[in-house]
């Protein structure tokens, strides 16, 4: 498989530009820019419904925009070719598990499905990365038989066993206690400290944003509204973004 | 109803194109293979038993009263291995399994967890779509045979016990194997191979197609048996007037 050929570990840079999609007469995302540097962890936060997931559909190649372009390592991601060089993993927000398959079978799914292991190295794998997300005791368990926080942590798991350059999180913490909050958060630190994956985090989760943020931008009805440091983003003047971020706060304690 | 013909056709062709991953996906084969199995062999014996009962009792006291008691045998066995063990069996796997087939990849698709194949790069018609494919049309012409053995066992046990025929078993089969030919069973069979690949492309199209949550589940579900079902019996009869002479 083609994925095989590319064994450069580190990031990859991520540029969106003027990326527009509409469902029927919905406008969605409404001319987006975006772009995040290799090896930067980069949060999107935004209300409900402001077209974060829909964005994430589009940066993995799960959904065709209308116009505009995304370049990976500044090559287009038009064809399926491009989309397979390099790796990248998507956790969905509901986690999106074989329901069917055990925990185990469901984070090596990838392993075993592209032959890139023999089925002992990818036991030892599947198990390394279940206790990374503290889930070791579940490897056989079935995913209806899981929490809803320990659903989005096997997807982690999952997602890291492709061993990424570019991870998109979609609302990595938002079932989550805020003790596995915070393992979440420093796994995400973490593996951006090892590998130097390039990680784009959607989140409403505050304290997830401003703890492992290099970079945010607050993305409201479909467009960035800014961009910029955490500090720069906590001061940014404008009642949406203040508004926000305010009403997340008061949500999440 | 017909609006999709061109998408199944579709999935059929690239169905077709992964053909040569099947040896990779031999374990899920298996796994499908002995479900359909497992689902549907006990109502298979008694579907089929009780078929070949109707049958040798709708025509055989007709027969033995026109004096051509030695017809019945035929008359059973023909009907049994070219009509209705193929269309009954397909009928019935349509429900059982194409179903249980629109069910399970429709609510993948709901749930997202075919988008999360994609983003593993697994193909989901090599994943999914050809096991299913290649299970059902190997089962469903064995189970035809089985079907075919039972239903005549069904036919000769009425035209034994039924007191207007009163056919010796012996008699039945030795009449039935002067007309029936192994080309008519094959002729089944074969049908049926083409009736299990309608069920399972159908089936499979209607569940990756499924939008809209557990409603979208359900309808999809019903199109598939339905939409299978029509397609049998126009099928059953193309292939019998244009390449079964
Ligand atoms: N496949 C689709 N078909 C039609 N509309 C869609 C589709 N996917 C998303 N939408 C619409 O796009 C809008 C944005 O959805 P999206 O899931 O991106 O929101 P979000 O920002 O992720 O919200 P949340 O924080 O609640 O997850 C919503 O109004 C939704 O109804
Ligand atoms: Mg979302």
């Amino acid at each position: 498989m083609s994925e095989d050929q590319n064994n450069n570990h580190s990031g990859v840079g991520l540029v969106v530009r003027g990326l527009r999609k509409s469902f029927g007469e919905q406008e969605v995302l409404k001319g987006l820019d975006i772009e995040v540097k290799p090896g930067e962890i980069f949060v999107i936060m935004g209300p409900s419904g402001s077209g974060k997931s829909v964005l994430l559909k589009h940066l993995i190649g799960l959904e065709e925009p209308d116009a505009g372009e995304i370049l990976i390592n500044g090559e287009p991601l038009t064809t399926p070719e491009i989309a397979a060089k390099y790796r990248m993993a998507l956790v969905f927000q509901s986690g999106a598990l074989l329901n069917s398959l055990t925990l185990g079978e469901n984070v090596g799914l990838y392993l075993t499905e592209h032959h890139l292991k023999s089925p002992d190295e990818i036991k030892k794998i599947v198990e390394e990365k279940l206790a990374d997300v503290g889930l070791k005791d579940a490897v056989d368990k079935m995913p209806s038989e899981l929490s809803g926080g320990m659903k989005k942590r096997a997807a982690i798991a999952r997602a890291l066993v492709i061993e990424p350059q570019l991870i998109l999180y979609d609302e990595p913490t938002s079932e989550l206690d805020p003790l596995s909050a915070v393992v979440i958060g420093n796994e995400i630190l973490d593996l951006n400290r090892r590998i130097h994956v390039t990680s784009l985090v959607v989140s409403h989760d505050r304290d997830l944003a401003f703890g492992v943020a290099d970079r945010i931008a607050v993305i409201i009805d479909g467009q960035i509204v800014t961009v910029g440091t955490p500090d720069e983003v906590k001061n940014f003047n404008d009642p949406r973004v203040k508004e926000f971020l305010h009403a997340d706060f008061k949500r999440e304690k | 109803m017909f609006e999709n013909i061109g998408e199944i056709v579709l999935l059929f062709w690239r169905t077709l194109l992964a053909l040569p991953q099947a040896w990779r996906q031999r374990d899920k084969v298996f796994d499908q293979f002995f479900e359909i199995g497992n689902a549907s062999l006990l109502m298979v014996c008694v579907l089929s038993f009780f078929i070949g009962a109707v049958i040798a009792l709708q025509t055989g006291p007709v027969l033995v009263e026109s004096s051509l008691p030695s017809a019945v045998g035929g008359v059973v066995g023909i009907a049994i291995a070219k009509e209705l063990a193929p269309v009954m069996m397909a009928i019935l796997i349509a429900g059982r399994i194409g179903s249980a087939m629109a069910a399970e990849l429709g609510s993948m698709r709901v749930y997202q967890e075919i988008d999360a194949l994609r983003t593993m790069n697994i193909n989901p018609i090599h994943y999914l779509v050809l096991p299913r494919i290649l299970a059902i049309a190997v089962a469903l012409p064995l189970l035809v045979v089985f079907s075919v053995l039972v239903g005549w066992f069904g036919g000769a046990t009425v035209a034994d016990l039924n007191h207007r025929m009163e056919i010796p078993y012996r008699v039945f089969f030795s009449d039935l194997r002067d007309i029936v030919e192994l080309r008519d069973v094959a002729n089944g069979v074969f049908k049926s191979f083409c009736f299990a690949i309608i069920i399972g492309v159908v089936s499979c199209h209607q569940g990756l197609v499924t939008i809209g949550g557990p409603r979208g589940i359900g309808r999809s579900v019903t199109k598939a048996v339905v939409n299978s079902i029509v397609l049998i019996v126009i099928f059953d009869y193309l292939l019998t007037r244009f390449l079964l002479k």
